[in-house]
């Protein structure tokens, strides 16, 4: 792999950039791996790399339908956080949230990490009191959290309006080391170093079946031919169902169509990100200076990666109430993704009835910010066959046992 | 220079002249103008920067498509960035200043950028900047930041309002152009109700500008005429300014009205946000020009050949003295006819086809112009403003043969349909290989709940980009019969050449200059590099180079690099497809999303009937729900926390008046209704004798419990369910979906009564004494026991009373219709005067029900809380066969003995423990967190025990009383004991008198 640096990047400027490879190979699939992979997306990716890198798997195909890091992995408002109150969550998170500390270097790709804080604000004494107890729980899982007040808020973001009259700011959960990183950068960073351990990332392969036998995945059917495996992966955000129904179990999932939406770009406004959860909305502000707003899913289930317009109202109301000022600005973009729900609105990293296929699905609106501790946990999973204690609590088995991990009360609208 | 024209321009009034700044230097323009056509007339073509090199930026074009020319307008409170002058109507004393420029628009140091551009290619950031480790947040990414950007931050909170409207029609057309006019009128002659949007000022669209004829009259008559006949047909509704932003399913369209944009300080509101459903949708929306990527491109005085065309003809604007005109298509010769007509000097046509031979390049030879076949641009010379032009065969590698001295370029590489509102909600396109377009495929159009394609493209939107086929494709789109539709009469254009890069061959160095995304600084290199390093998919590319993510969203740019990516990959366009359509059209204010729900009115404000009285008394609010609920009534100077004691200390001791008209009331009735609450509630409520109350709990399906309260057997086949005060209209919802989805055959209706009654609680001692002294009902403790409830007229007014107890004491909720909620307030405040009653708060409610011991949704349940873990199983039946959420609480986790259970906690010192903390166990989990086995759920001062009380949950609880746990805040450690949670009146003697 040809290291990027400052100094590669005048080199080449030197001959017009002629003389840049790709980024990751795009070859034509085999006729079998140890392990496929269904789904490029951040997670895919983030577990082919993950089993190459601590496990030395690396016959390890990744099928993408699409293009990579075409589904929620670019679709989402890039935060990052781990300030979650039950301790399985929490631990997940901030194992992800720490690896992007250092994810550009190790990859030698700028996925632009920016711990720039994040703001979870109380507008409510009842929210107050639900962010006070996130506090407590972090300190006690190693991650770092505090409550400030609102007098501390307005200073972080002299923005923000704290004395809304309906619902004045009280407070907020601070995560000084969340914020946001490049999504696609992410996606495109982890493709090229599997790329570059051997791993073949195959785009435009959509998988049309699951071949089983004797409770065994042999391998897929997919529309660039069929695939043999000794393990199968399925991390299919958006599309978890029916994958599943491909391979012959069922998963408890429902999928709906989130939305965000930027504005038009403007100089430097807010150095932070804030959600407001009493009032369903969340703002930051990207490198290119669009704020970018992000707010609640729709009621129904769909796969058209559009939304309903009345969560855009919802969402922009919100936040014109927290920050006056962006009444006079303008939404240039607005998009949707379909994002998978479990009951507990917890992901799922488990083994399926099948014994060789595992399943990484159900995120909900929270996944972007897990990525590398997903697919950490993921290749885990995989390489041993048995989950490793970040996936320990994330089973399928839960829903049968009762054993939810419910962050509802910490989490409110937006994961 | 550009300048005024003497005499000419078809939508400004010279009678009207208005003055307006641009970076503080006062200017001239007419009604009529928009601010582009303004700032043209003074010579003002350098307008801002561009966004990675700070490039000089002119106007490119003369519409919603204009990616360069963009302005901060207006100051203070109606200070706005990133305004599209091609699209701003001019206003008197308009204040206008450049963006992306310091210290000046001429002398911007970010222009340094640019000297370094071979340094700077597309997502050179993701291979740089990444050490040292630290330097990404604290150096690089804040000098990036302000690099980027573009518009100034608005300063002060929006002085305008907005506002929203619904419409409803059979058919939204969409575009007041001739194509648009004509389905409309077509539409309307067949009965339906049309509405008409028109984005700009001006109906007619481009056909007065190109001098098409209709029905033997120019254009501009035909439009008057037909904009006439379609506003005296009762059926159809006109409205200019508007731009739909957003098609979604079911044909429900996003619209914003520029109300006052144009008429600063009428008092209106600025824009207006329609929001309209529409039976079908035609989309007239026109095409939009593309420009030619040449080196040197984006050098001000370069701009489409339609917008030159626009400026002389529209505003009588002349957009340079010498324009030379570059093209691939017949009609830019149109635009060299127009400035020669009015004028102008047009030097030279390149027309890089091989041959220019049709009815318009004739026209052009027959007046003197230089058309020269095959040519193309090498470069153009100049920097803030266009000097000359180095022309070069299009077939070769851009060897100069002729350098030609010009202050303007018109360009144009053909026409893109505008299918925006026919793609966002799912249309699909073909390529038209011959005009180098996508265009609409009908037979994959968006379809509604019928099946049935519900928007349409007609006219040049749907490929129709001679005027004669528009108008009857419109006609036909509005239903109209063929031998109906208007005739245009314009001249015949010849085949276009699609031209992707200019000349065909240009080397590397040439490529680096010619732009694809004008403000985002994206050229031909750069797409080219993004494939040649694997971005292959439209998205990669796109998404790398940012190519089409400027404020233009790519209408300028998207074609044109797509088809540069096909030619890199060696693929056909079609292969390469197009990024994602998404809304809004154009960007729309956030202020218009919004509209009037800002402050006060942010969501609606429900009110209880006494809701001024609170008001008056001083009451402190805290928001529950859409409530607005007294926290406490401080009283001379006292803390919230002095007048929570107080009002504690007063109700246990004397009298306290609560306002609980929040507490939801539902209503269930039916022949069904008892079989529906047992499967709702944990308990059973079908025994519940009539006038009787019982606690009930209701749980998830999943087992947790959602919401409690006490339900009253009105009659025999009526019951009323209090809910908590937030959870009214969440669990009046889960009914409805269980009574809809699964027990659709049951026999019971539901009512949400929450608002139609006050309710007040009268709590204390003297409670009694209160409710005998107003009279009617007999409230001793026999006629009405704990748990009971009986109707009658209360102080004359009607009233139910149910003795029921959230706080300990002696206490009657009392329910009077809406209307008599303040009156019966009065009434009790009044009588109560001599007894110490004293209103109180929701806060010493809280501090009252945890001296108590009893749960509050929300503090000791979660989502994770199971009643079984609450203690409540008194409240759960053995015996029904069934109850939502049975099964759940049968599984193995909800039934481990090491489930955490509800406890009281007390600290040793008496102080009170903070919210939410943690006791730690000994350990750590496989995860390295420490371990756990308890938590606080509720913490109080107590002013009747006068330390601090808590509640907690804790493993085993219930089995651990007495045993001290270690909780742990901000690593101090806090020691608690752990206790029974019923720390006042545990034999219940206080509420039973």
């Amino acid at each position: 792999m040809r290291r990027y640096s400052v100094f590669a990047v005048a080199r080449e400027a030197l001959r017009f950039h002629a003389g840049w490879g790709r980024a990751w190979a795009a070859p034509e699939p085999k006729r079998k791996y140890d392990v496929i992979v269904v789904g490029a997306g951040g997670h895919g990716l983030a577990t082919a790399y993950y089993l190459g890198r601590n496990f030395g798997i690396r016959n390890v195909a990744v099928l993408e339908k699409g293009w990579l890091g075409g589904g929620n992995t670019g679709r989402n408002t890039t935060i990052i956080r781990s300030n979650y109150l039950q301790d399985p969550s929490a631990a997940i998170y901030e194992k992800a949230r720490s690896l992007f500390e250092t994810l550009s270097q190790e990859l030698n790709y700028n996925v632009m990490f920016s711990p720039r804080g994040l703001l979870m604000l109380a507008q409510t004494e009842h929210e107050a009191r639900g962010y006070k107890r996130t506090v407590h729980a972090n300190a006690l899982q190693g991650v770092q959290t505090e409550y400030i007040d609102a007098a501390r808020v307005k200073a972080l973001v002299p923005i923000i309006n704290i004395e809304g009259p309906r619902y004045p700011v009280l407070g907020a959960l601070y995560q000084a080391r969340g914020g946001t990183a490049r999504h696609d950068a992410v996606a495109w960073a982890y493709a090229r170093a599997c790329s570059d351990m051997g791993m073949d990332i195959i785009q435009n392969c959509e998988v049309t079946g699951v071949r089983s036998a004797g409770g065994k995945v042999q391998g897929v059917d997919t529309s660039r031919g069929s695939i043999d495996c000794d393990k199968l992966a399925i991390v299919v955000a958006g599309n978890s169902s029916v994958l599943a129904e491909m391979a012959g179990f069922r998963l408890p999932i429902e999928s709906l169509a989130l939305q965000a939406l930027v504005s038009e770009p403007i100089k430097p406004a807010i150095d932070v990100v804030v959600m407001a959860n009493t009032v369903h909305g969340y703002m930051s502000q990207s490198d290119k200076g669009e704020l970018v707003i992000g707010g609640g899913t729709d009621g129904f289930n769909n796969y058209t990666q559009r939304g309903s317009w009345h969560h855009v109202e919802e969402t922009v109301r919100a936040l014109v109430e927290t920050f006056p000022i962006i009444s006079r600005l303008k939404m240039m973009r607005s998009w949707g993704g379909i994002v998978d729900m479990t009951g507990d609105r917890s992901p799922i990293l488990s083994a399926t009835p099948l014994g060789n296929c595992f399943v990484n699905c159900g995120w909900g609106t929270g996944g972007f910010k897990s990525i590398p501790g997903s697919g950490w946990a993921m290749a885990e999973l995989i390489a041993k066959g048995a989950p490793g204690p970040l996936a320990a609590e994330f089973g399928l088995n839960r829903f049968r046992e009762g054993r939810f991990i419910d962050e509802s009360v910490a989490a409110g609208v937006a994961h | 220079m550009s300048t005024r024209l003497a005499t000419g321009g078809r939508l400004i009034d010279r009678s009207k002249p208005l003055s307006f700044t641009f970076d503080g230097r006062s200017l001239g323009g007419f009604a009529g103008d928009t601010l582009a056509a303004a700032l043209l007339a003074n010579d003002q073509m350098l307008i801002g920067r561009s966004f990675k090199y700070h490039r000089p930026r002119g106007i490119l074009a003369s519409g919603v498509e204009e990616p360069n020319a963009l302005v901060g307008l207006g100051q203070g409170p109606r200070f706005e960035p990133d305004q599209r002058t091609t699209t701003t109507e001019l206003f008197a004393g308009a204040a206008t200043v450049s963006q992306n420029a310091w210290p000046n628009l001429d002398l911007d140091i970010g222009a340094l950028n640019n000297l370094a551009y071979r340094f700077l290619p597309a997502g050179f950031y993701y291979k740089t900047f990444m050490f040292p480790r630290f330097a990404w947040k604290h150096l690089f990414e804040p000098v990036v930041r302000l690099s980027a950007g573009i518009g100034r931050v608005p300063k002060d909170r929006d002085a305008d309002r907005y506002e929203q409207a619904y419409d409803f029609t059979d058919v939204l057309v969409v575009g007041g152009g001739v194509a648009g006019l004509a389905a409309a009128l077509a539409a309307a002659k067949g009965g339906q109700r049309v509405l008409v949007l028109e984005q700009t000022a001006h109906w007619g669209g481009r056909a007065p500008v190109d001098g098409i004829a209709i029905n033997g009259m120019p254009a501009d008559a035909w439009v008057a005429e037909t904009v006439a006949s379609l506003a005296a047909l009762p059926n159809v509704t006109l409205r200019r300014r508007t731009m739909a932003a957003g098609v979604y399913d079911h044909g429900y369209v996003v619209a914003q009205e520029a109300v006052a944009d144009h008429l600063p300080g009428a008092d209106l509101p600025r824009h207006r946000l329609w929001r309209i459903r529409a039976g079908r949708i035609i989309a007239a929306t026109g095409a939009i020009e593309r420009p030619l990527a040449f080196a040197g491109n984006d050098i001000p005085g370069v701009m489409l050949a339609s917008a030159a065309r626009d400026y002389v003809v529209n505003w009588a604007v002349s957009p340079g003295d010498r324009t030379v005109i570059v093209t691939n298509n017949d009609d830019a010769y149109r635009t060299a006819l127009a400035l020669h007509d009015a004028g102008l000097v047009v030097p030279a046509i390149l027309d890089a086809r091989a041959k220019a031979a049709g009815e318009l390049p004739a026209l052009a030879r027959a007046r003197g112009i230089r058309v020269l076949e095959g040519r193309g641009i090498a470069r153009v010379k100049g920097g803030k403003r266009v000097k000359a032009v180095e022309v070069c065969a299009q077939a070769g590698e851009g060897a100069v043969l002729e350098t030609i001295a010009c202050d303007c370029v018109a360009m144009s590489g053909g026409f893109s349909p505008v299918v925006h509102l026919y793609s966002q909600p799912g249309g699909k396109l073909v390529w038209d290989a011959a005009n180098g377009m996508f265009t609409p495929d009908p037979a994959r159009a968006p379809t509604g709940a019928d099946g049935k394609p519900f928007v349409t493209c007609a006219g040049a939107a749907s490929g129709a980009l001679q005027a004669a086929d528009a108008l009857a494709d419109a006609h036909a789109a509005g239903g109209g019969e063929a031998a109906q539709a208007p005739r245009a009469e314009a001249a015949a254009e010849a085949p276009m050449q699609p031209v992707w890069m200019m000349p065909q061959g240009a080397p590397a160095k040439l490529r680096f200059k010619m732009w694809l995304d004008f403000q985002n600084d994206v050229k031909v290199s750069d797409v080219q590099l993004a494939a040649r390093e694997g971005y292959e998919s439209v998205e990669h590319t796109k998404r790398y180079t940012t190519l089409g993510m400027a404020s233009d969203q790519g209408k300028m740019s998207n074609i044109n690099g797509l088809a540069i990516l096909s030619d890199a990959l060696g693929q056909p366009i079609p292969a390469t497809g197009t990024t994602t359509f998404r809304p809004p059209y154009a960007p729309i204010s956030f202020g218009a999303i919004a509209a009037e729900a800002r402050g006060e009115i942010f969501q609606p404000l429900r009110r209880t009937p006494m809701h001024d009285w609170h008001a008056a008394a001083g009451a402190h609010w805290e928001p529950v729900g859409l409530w607005r609920r007294p926290y406490c009534y401080p009283r001379g100077g006292e803390s919230h926390s002095q007048a929570v004691n107080r009002e504690v200390t007063n109700t246990r001791q004397n009298l306290g008046l609560l306002d609980a008209s929040t507490l939801g009331k539902i209503l269930v009735k039916g022949p069904d209704a008892g079989r529906f609450l047992d499967m709702l509630y944990t308990g059973v409520m079908s025994s519940l004798p009539v006038g009787k109350c019982r606690y009930g709990l209701m749980c998830s399906e999943n087992g947790f419990l959602i919401d409690d309260g006490v339900v009253v057997r009105l009659a025999d086949d009526a019951w009323l369910c209090h809910t908590t005060s937030g959870g009214a209209d969440r669990i009046h919802a889960h009914m409805e979906d269980w009574l809809q989805c699964e027990w659709w055959d049951w026999q019971v209706y539901t009512a949400n009564l929450t608002e139609q009654f006050a309710q007040v609680a009268v709590v204390g001692p003297n409670a009694r004494k209160l409710l005998e002294r107003l009279g009617g009902i007999d409230v001793s403790k026999e006629a009405l026991p704990f748990m009971a409830f009986t109707e009658g007229t209360l102080a004359g007014i009607p009233a139910r009373i149910f003795r029921i107890s959230f706080s300990g004491e002696l206490s009657y909720e009392v329910a009077i219709p809406a209307s008599h909620g303040l009156a019966f307030w009065k009434a009790c405040l009044a009588a109560g005067a001599d007894l110490g009653l004293m209103p109180y708060g929701t806060e010493a409610l809280h501090v009252m029900r945890a001296e108590k011991g009893f749960i509050m949704i929300g503090d000791e349940t979660d989502g994770t809380v199971i009643p079984q873990d609450l203690g409540l199983g008194w409240a759960i039946s053995k015996k029904m066969p069934d109850y939502l959420g049975k099964r759940a609480q049968e599984r193995s986790h909800m039934t481990n003995p090491e489930r955490w259970k509800l406890v009281g906690l007390e600290t040793l010192d008496g102080s009170v423990l903070p919210d939410g903390v943690l006791a730690p166990a000994p350990g750590a989990n496989p995860n390295g967190q420490r371990a756990t086995q308890g938590r606080v759920t509720s913490t109080y001062f107590s002013p009747t025990l006068g330390c601090g009380i808590a509640m907690g949950l804790v493993r085993r609880g219930p089995e651990r009383i007495g045993e001290v746990l270690e909780f742990v805040a901000a690593g101090k450690s806090i020691p608690a004991r752990i206790c029974d949670q019923v720390f006042y009146d545990k034999s219940g003697e206080k509420q039973n008198v």
